[in-house]
């Protein structure tokens, strides 16, 4: 074989030729296939088994759990109780309002808030901004719901030292409004992952558009108006489908508020938590996981087809 | 910040890592006691008396303490998960009321099972009273060694009330009413008090369950369950029990509704007493003998003159249980051992020991208390012994049964929903009937309405 | 004049509103500037008086804490070795081999990836690693974060493989290496900063998080420093907000370290979302 006859031979064809074999390739694909298997695909349909009997950790069910066909969904989806504190009614509901306010409005609008703003401003804004956003979102989860829950103590916190110091009165957060401190947390939290994929966007957009709406004398609104948003449609969905999925199954709020008060901020991946590792009805916690995987995989399915669509 | 978390909190605060020369065995003891801290007897008399003596006594085997700081329910949390992997400790201290669900799901066996017939052998069985015998027992089985069963009461302080012009060394509430017209008095004298803490809640755990709604129920006439071993779902009894909640929490203030609600609502409340916010405490002989013993955080400066106790009044007099004009109720804790211990014959030695005459002698003398055997004396401790003398004549215990602690959980569900404000008692005991209806079936619920 | 005044002035505007929002995102955070570094520290913000390091010494002279941080470490490094390894001969599988059915099992992956959470599996992963006797060990921790995380470290380096020339491994074969010396020698080099984003990516997932290790870990040997944190509390059950100060931030300090290293590196753009 001679270099000569690569290069005269038609580039398809190289491009066709597999650089791998086939016995090399799955070879390669081995270890991560067997490890997503055992604790990806496996834990999937274990999940729908398990939640299909009325395994306990604890009394009799736990040694000998029964098929009880739809019983846990049943349960779940009790319409005497549904809607009640401490149930999945209330949690799902109360999972739609915290992803509703905290994913598609909070993080979504200011993300890209911070993502026009930090295009303009000089460097050096952009960098300490930038670092505590991101900070935010990169620190260890555990940090972070101590930093909050110091942050808004009643009687000596940051929050309300501010407050009192401009004259207005304290606020007992944690207690009396729960629901919108997880939320401005997870707005919080997670903001910087919009600000960036938005961030990313916008520099993708060739200057000389906005050169010439500044010649034309477009005002800054009217930039990211009418060419800002336009030009990055494709990933506010994007953004959206995944902040969605994430927020949706968050665990974090639960190491600032543990779910309570009175289950007021019982997200559905803590009302799993609590049924299965506090109650320890694995039976009924599994048919929750269930759920949750069901509303994951509509996203799913939805974000990927959208994936296919641009690629196709 | 979370406290169920700290379901890990493990040993750590002054559990000191053993570094010593090699030994055959070692052995790992749990309990939910912290010297300085909660139980802190219970600690140091493991720690300067059991160990000490029973590794002299065995020089093949050392024994480690483990402190747990956290709260019942994270303890118990530990204790099914470390059970049902084969983990945790080879001794543990265990709450009576959780042996038949840890029993049916697999998590503890019968004592002669796990360590072998030295156990039957044992002396220390003919000397437990018959009472305290039923505390670790199940199905005719021992699980664990009794320690000694409570009382519970009103903790009074002495100094508050005299302020209301109430004298409290008579003081002695003969109906509910009483109880919070005292409350009232304290709360006209002191407008930012809670006079009352009456537990309620899903953070206080059993607390809840034990020493605030059971402890009210009682006094309506009623259990939590029949005669006939039927959990009760809806009655005039829970309905009243539910409404002196919200007496005094909701419609006028005078318990402090933020500590039944906040995850560390339970210091909260003793932080409350120690600092003269609360001055009517419903608790057992434990809030004496430990919570406000001296060098505790929740040390009650000049203990013996502002501390004093009261009974439990029924709603009115003779509304009570079988009839009676003041109520308490009893529990029982004691030790058990892992069924997956490495080594269950030393485990036994360490267990049995404890329970020796000597030992729990010397338990005493750091704090007294109402002991399982009958051949240990209670030093001349005038609270422990007219406490005890009075109530336990009075007393109740929990059911045996498997799905107590479940429904158990279902009750403070109820008095939060209730305590919050969020719910009517009679909406509360309609969720309530719905969720036990859900656990035991409805075959085992009845219904007094 | 009036165009570059009002231009001017919307500049100052916006510098204002990006700064204000930055110091809210850094209100919640400023007390861990000082609580470590005050021996009395308590929830409130106070500037340490005098600024000290005693809090760091009880820390580190606690066993208990310095072995979370190392079990932390045990963790992470053995989930992100796995990740990485995985990752890659997956990736490079799937973007140069002409296997069938790649592209079902990348959709399939990428679906079930994007479906089983951690919050929604958690009872099943309990029930596997226990019927699997790996509970309370490391490797079952190491095991069940490579198995979540490795679908979308995969996705991100067959972009990354997707977008290198197969030029470079092709030359390589015409002189003479074999397809698997070409990966080693060749693409493996290229592939680098790939890995680099999925190794930090994986690192800072598994060092922060909480549940698993929690669900999965019994003895507090074991325990990494996310879940040993919870041991800071008194005898009574209330927190020893020195301690916990203190011990956050030297737990943060190797996350920040990485964010550094890579904004220092790559420029923290961003590496996964790249999906769009």
């Amino acid at each position: 074989m001679t270099t000569t006859q690569i290069e005269t031979k038609p580039k398809r064809k190289v491009r066709n030729f597999a650089l791998l074999s086939n016995k090399a390739g799955a070879a390669f694909l081995t270890p991560a296939g067997l490890l997503v298997s055992v604790f990806v695909i496996v834990p999937f349909f274990w999940v729908i088994f398990v939640s299909f009997t009325n395994r306990t950790l604890l009394g009799k069910t736990a040694l000998n759990p029964e098929f009880v066909g739809l019983a846990n969904y049943f349960t779940l989806f009790d319409p005497s109780n549904f809607l009640q504190r401490g149930q999945f009614g209330f949690s799902l509901i109360l999972t739609t309002q915290f992803v509703l306010a905290s994913a598609l409005f909070g993080q979504a609008l200011l993300g890209l808030l911070l993502a026009w703003l930090i295009q303009t401003v000089p460097p050096w804004v952009k960098r300490i901004t930038e670092t505590f956003v991101i900070a935010a979102w990169i620190l260890p989860e555990v940090v972070i719901g101590f930093a909050w829950f110091a942050f808004l103590d009643r009687d000596q916190g940051t929050l309300n030292a501010m407050l009192t110091s401009v004259g207005l009165p304290k606020g007992d957060f944690l207690l009396e409004q729960p629901f919108w401190v997880i939320v401005v947390f997870n707005t919080w939290r997670g903001a910087a992952f919009s600000m960036m994929l938005f961030g990313s966007a916008f520099s993708s957009i060739p200057p000389s558009y906005f050169q010439a709406a500044d010649v034309a004398g477009a005002s800054s609104w009217q930039k990211f108006r009418d060419i800002g948003l336009p030009l990055i449609r494709g990933h506010i969905v994007t953004d959206l489908i995944l902040i969605t999925m994430w927020t949706f199954n968050t665990f974090t709020p639960f190491l600032l508020t543990n779910g309570g008060p009175s289950y007021r901020t019982e997200l559905v991946s803590i009302y799993n938590y609590r049924v299965a590792f506090n109650d320890f009805q694995f039976g009924k916690g599994a048919a929750v996981g269930v759920i949750m995987m069901l509303i994951n995989l509509a996203f799913a399915l939805v974000y990927l087809s959208l994936g296919r669509k641009k690629k196709g | 910040m979370s406290n169920r978390l700290r379901s890990l909190a493990f040993s750590l605060i002054g559990a000191t890592v053993l570094v010593g020369p090699a030994v055959a065995v070692d052995l790992d003891i749990t309990c939910r006691c912290v010297v300085g801290g909660v139980n802190s007897g219970t600690a140091e008399w493991i720690q300067n008396d059991v160990i000490p003596a029973f590794e002299a006594a065995n020089p093949d085997i050392k024994v480690n303490l483990n402190q747990f700081g956290g709260e019942d329910a994270q303890l118990t949390q530990q204790l099914a998960l470390d059970f049902s992997t084969g983990a945790g400790p080879d001794v543990t201290a265990f709450d009576g009321f959780l042996i038949p669900s840890f029993v049916e799901g697999g998590l503890l066996k019968p004592l002669n099972e796990v360590a072998g017939a030295e156990v039957d052998g044992w002396s220390g069985w003919a000397a437990l009273s018959d009472g305290s015998r039923a505390l670790m027992q199940y199905q005719g089985q021992y699980y664990g060694i009794p320690l000694g069963t409570d009382v519970r009461m009103i903790h009074t302080r002495k100094d508050i009330l005299a302020e209301a012009g109430i004298d409290a060394d008579t003081w002695q509430p003969t109906s509910w009413e009483d109880v919070l017209d005292a409350a009232r008095a304290i709360k006209k004298v002191r407008p930012d008090s809670f006079p009352i803490q009456l537990n309620a809640g899903v953070a206080m755990g059993e607390a809840t369950t034990m020493q605030g709604y059971w402890l009210a129920l009682l006094g309506t006439g009623e259990a939590v369950m029949d005669d006939n071993g039927k959990y009760i779902v809806a009655s005039q009894g829970i309905l009243d029990t539910l409404n002196l909640y919200k007496t005094i929490y909701v419609d006028e203030q005078l318990g402090d509704q933020r500590a039944q609600l906040l995850a560390d609502g339970r210091n909260r409340s003793f932080a409350n007493f120690r600092d003269g916010v609360t001055s009517l405490l419903f608790e057992g002989d434990y809030f004496y003998r430990s919570v406000t013993a001296e060098g505790s955080e929740f040390a009650v400066a000049d203990r013996d003159t502002v501390m004093g106790w009261a009974k439990v009044p029924a709603k009115v007099p003779g509304a009570g249980i079988r009839g009676q004009d003041f109520v308490t109720i009893s529990g029982g804790t004691g030790f058990v051992l892992n069924p997956a211990t490495d080594a269950p014959k030393e485990a036994w030695a360490l267990l049995s020991f404890m329970n020796e005459p000597d030992m729990q002698n010397a338990f005493q003398a750091i704090q007294p208390r109402i002991t399982a055997r009958t051949d240990i004396e209670i030093p001349n401790n005038p609270f422990l012994t007219e406490a005890s003398q009075t109530l336990l004549p009075l007393t109740t215990a929990r059911p045996n049964d498997e799905n107590y602690n479940t429904v158990s959980a279902e009750i403070q569900r109820m008095t939060e929903a209730v305590v919050s404000g969020e719910l009517s008692p009679e909406e509360a005991m309609a969720q309530y009937k719905a969720s036990v209806i859900g656990i035991v079936g409805e075959e085992n619920t009845v219904s007094l309405l | 004049m009036k165009l570059t005044l009002s231009a001017f002035l919307g500049r100052i505007a916006f510098s204002a509103l990006a700064a204000l929002i930055g110091a809210a995102f850094a209100l919640p955070l400023l007390w861990f500037l000082f609580a470590p570094f005050n021996a009395r520290a308590e929830l409130g913000l106070a500037v340490p008086d005098p600024w000290t390091l005693a809090n760091f010494v009880t820390v580190f002279g606690n066993n208990f804490a310095v072995r979370a941080l190392w079990n932390s470490l045990i963790q992470s490094v053995g989930g992100v070795i796995l990740v990485g390894a995985a990752a890659t001969l997956a990736a490079y599988a799937l973007s140069r081999s002409a296997l069938p059915g790649k592209r079902a099992v990348t959709y399939i992956l990428l679906l079930f990836s994007s479906v089983v959470s951690g919050s929604a599996a958690m009872v099943p992963i309990f029930l596997i690693v226990s019927a699997a006797g790996l509970m309370d060990t490391h490797l079952a921790v190491i095991l069940t974060f490579a198995g979540g995380l490795l679908p979308t470290a995969m996705f991100i380096l067959r972009d990354f493989i997707d977008s290198i020339p197969k030029s470079y491994e092709e030359s390589a074969m015409v002189a003479g290496a074999s397809p698997v010396q070409a990966f080693f020698d060749v693409a493996l080099p290229v592939i680098r900063p790939g890995i680099v984003v999925v190794v930090v990516w994986s690192f800072v997932n598994i060092w922060g998080s909480f549940l698993i290790p929690f669900i999965l870990l019994r003895s507090d040997t074991n325990m990494p420093a996310s879940v040993a944190i919870y041991s800071f509390y008194s005898e009574a059950g209330t927190p020893i907000v020195t301690l916990l100060a203190a011990y956050s931030l030297i737990y943060s300090l190797p996350v920040i370290a990485l964010y550094l290293f890579v904004s220092w590196k790559f420029g923290f753009r961003f590496f996964g979302g790249i999906k769009a």
